[in-house]
C-alpha cells in the first residue's frame, strides 16, 4: 500500500536524478583517467595521450573498448563466485556514496519543491562511513579469491590500511559534527551558507587541523600515492587485481576513479561549503532561479575537480611510503592529532554555549 | 503496512537462512560471508524499527570492522583439510550440553517477555538524538563503566600481544 500512496512524480524525479548522477559520475571518472595521464605527462615533460581525437580526448573510450574486447579469464584455482563478486562490490560501493550528497539547492518546478539530493537521511555521514567500510570487501574478496599470494598480500595491505585510517578519519569528523551539531550532509552544507558572516562559514577554515587529517586519510582510503602500497609494483607485481582481465579489471580500475571523484565531492561538501560560494545571496537576487541552481552545481563540481587535480599532483610528486611508515603515521600521528583536535573543539563548543 | 510486512519477512528469512549458513557451511570463508549477510539483515530490521543509527552502526562496526579482521585471520590460515584439528569427542559432547543449556535459558527468558508485541511505528528511540540523550542522562553510569571495560580490554590485548 505504501508504494501506491507514494507520489508518482516523486519517483520519476528521483529516477531522473539518480540517472543523471550515475552517468555524470561515470563520465567524470572516465575523464579523470584521461586527466591523470595528461597531468602525469605534463609533470614529466611528456605529451601524454594525443592520438585518439584532439588532445587525446577519445582515449578513455578507446581504453573502455579495449577492456571490453579483451579475453575474459577466470583462473582455474580461483573461487569463482567470490572472484566475480569482488569487482562487483568495488563498483557498487563506489557508486553508492553519491546518494547522500546534496548537489545543489532546492528549487521550485511546476509547483513542487525539487531537492537535488537522492536521499536526505539524517545520518548522512554515517552512511558514507558504512559504505566505506563495506567497500573494503571488494578488494579483500577479489584478492583472496584469485588464489595468488601477491594478490592476497596486496589485498591484506589495502584492507589493513583502510581500517587504520578509517579511525583517524572518523575522529577528525567528530569535531566537525560537534561544531555543526548534525549528521545530515544537507544541514552541514546549509550551515556553510555564503563564505563570510563575520567569520568564515566554510568548515575548512574553522577546523583546519580536522580538514588536514581528513584529507590525508582520504588519500589512504583511496589507495592513492603516497599511500598506494596495495599496488606497489616493485614489491607485489600488480596488486590485488593481478589475476583479473577484461572488464572485471576495468571495474576495479574504474571504481578507483569513481571513488576519487566522489571523495572529492564529499571533501568539498564537508569542508569547502558544498555548493555555496561567496556573494551567493547577491547572485541569487540577480539571476533567474534555474540559472542560480546551475551555478551552484557548477561551483560544487569545480571544487571537486580542484580536489581531483590536487590528488593527481600529489600522486606524481611524492614517493611512496614504506609500510611501517604508513602505519606509524596513521596510528601514532594522525589519531592523537585528531583526538586532541576533538577535545579542543569540544571545549570551545561548550565555552560558546555558556 | 504491506510493504513493511513483506520487508520484515524477507529480512527474517534472510537472517535465519544466513545464520544457518554460518554454522552449516564447510568453508570458513563462506561462514564469515554468511555472517556478514546476517548482519545486513539485522541492520535491515533496525531500519524497519526506525532505528537508522543502530542499523548503520551495526554495519560499520560489525560488518565493516570486526568481520574484516575475522576474514584477515582466516585468509592467512592454511585451510587444507589435513591441517584441520581433530575434534575431540568429549569437547563435542560438552559443546552440545552447554549449547542446550544456553538455549533453555534463552527460551525461558523469551517466555517471560513474550506477548508484548514491538510497536514499530511510533518508537523513535533508535534515532541518534534520542539515543544520545538517553545514554548520557538515564544510563550514563553503565555507559561509562562499559567504556572503561572496553579500555581495559584493549590495554589487556596490547599487554598480551607485546613481545617480551
Amino acid at each position: 500500500m505504501m508504494l501506491l500512496q507514494m507520489d508518482v512524480a516523486f519517483i520519476i524525479e528521483k529516477l531522473i536524478l539518480i540517472t543523471i548522477i550515475l552517468f555524470g559520475s561515470l563520465g567524470i571518472a572516465m575523464y579523470a583517467t584521461w586527466g591523470e595521464r595528461k597531468v602525469a605527462a605534463i609533470m614529466q615533460d611528456r605529451k601524454g595521450p594525443s592520438r585518439a581525437g584532439p588532445f587525446g580526448l577519445l582515449q578513455p573510450l578507446a581504453d573502455g573498448v579495449k577492456l571490453f574486447m579483451k579475453e575474459e579469464i577466470i583462473p582455474d584455482s580461483s573461487t569463482r563466485f567470490l572472484f566475480i563478486l569482488g569487482p562487483c562490490l568495488a563498483m557498487l560501493t563506489a557508486l553508492l556514496t553519491s546518494a547522500v550528497v546534496p548537489w545543489g539547492p532546492d528549487f521550485q518546478l511546476a509547483g513542487r519543491t525539487v531537492s537535488l539530493q537522492v536521499a536526505d537521511i539524517n545520518i548522512g555521514i554515517l552512511f558514507i562511513f558504512g559504505v566505506l567500510s563495506v567497500g573494503v570487501y571488494g578488494v579483500m574478496l577479489g584478492g583472496w579469491a584469485s588464489n595468488n599470494k601477491f594478490s592476497l598480500l596486496s589485498s591484506i595491505r589495502a584492507a589493513s590500511q583502510a581500517i587504520s585510517y578509517e579511525l583517524a578519519m572518523g575522529l577528525s569528523l567528530i569535531a566537525v559534527i560537534m561544531m555543526t551539531g548534525t549528521l545530515s550532509l544537507r544541514e552541514i552544507v546549509a550551515q556553510q551558507h555564503g563564505f563570510w558572516d563575520g567569520g568564515f562559514t566554510w568548515i575548512a577554515f574553522r577546523q583546519p587541523i580536522g580538514f588536514l587529517v581528513f584529507l590525508i586519510c582520504t588519500f589512504a582510503e583511496l589507495n592513492r600515492a603516497p599511500f598506494d602500497l596495495a599496488e606497489a609494483e616493485s614489491e607485489l607485481n600488480m596488486g590485488f587485481h593481478q589475476e583479473y582481465s577484461s572488464m572485471k579489471l576495468g571495474f576495479y580500475l574504474f571504481a578507483e576513479y569513481i571513488n576519487l571523484f566522489v571523495s572529492s565531492v564529499i571533501l568539498s561538501t564537508l569542508f569547502f561549503g558544498g555548493y555555496n560560494f561567496p556573494f551567493m545571496d547577491a547572485v541569487q537576487g540577480a539571476v533567474p532561479e534555474w540559472l542560480f541552481v546551475i551555478i551552484c552545481v557548477m561551483v560544487l563540481l569545480t571544487k571537486a575537480v580542484g580536489f581531483i587535480l590536487f590528488f593527481m599532483f600529489v600522486r606524481w610528486t611524492l614517493p611512496r611510503f614504506r609500510y611501517d611508515q604508513l602505519m606509524k603515521l596513521g596510528w601514532k600521528t594522525l589519531i592523537p592529532i585528531a583526538l586532541i583536535n576533538m577535545v579542543i573543539t569540544g571545549i570551545v563548543v561548550l565555552a560558546r554555549m555558556k | 503496512m504491506v510493504i513493511q510486512e513483506a520487508l520484515f519477512w524477507f529480512l527474517t528469512v534472510m537472517a535465519i537462512v544466513c545464520a544457518l549458513g554460518v554454522i552449516l557451511s564447510r568453508n570458513p570463508i563462506s561462514s564469515v560471508l554468511f555472517l556478514i549477510a546476517t548482519f545486513f539483515a539485522i541492520s535491515g530490521h533496525y531500519i524497519l524499527l526506525n532505528a537508522q543509527f543502530l542499523g548503520i552502526v551495526n554495519i560499520i562496526v560489525y560488518a565493516g570492522a570486526i568481520m574484516v579482521l575475522f576474514l584477515f585471520v582466516i585468509m592467512l590460515m592454511n585451510l587444507n583439510a589435513d591441517t584441520e584439528p581433530q575434534k575431540n569427542r568429549l569437547i563435542q559432547f560438552a559443546g552440545v550440553i552447554s549449547g542446550g543449556i544456553l538455549f533453555l535459558v534463552v527460551l525461558a527468558a523469551m517466555r517471560t517477555v513474550g506477548g508484548t508485541a514491538v510497536d514499530h511505528t511510533t518508537t523513535d528511540i533508535g534515532l541518534i538524538k534520542n539515543l544520545g540523550k538517553v545514554l548520557f542522562t538515564q544510563y550514563v553510569l553503565p555507559f561509562e563503566i562499559s567504556s572503561v571495560l572496553f579500555l581495559s580490554a584493549m590495554i589487556g590485548a596490547i599487554v598480551i600481544g607485546k613481545k617480551e
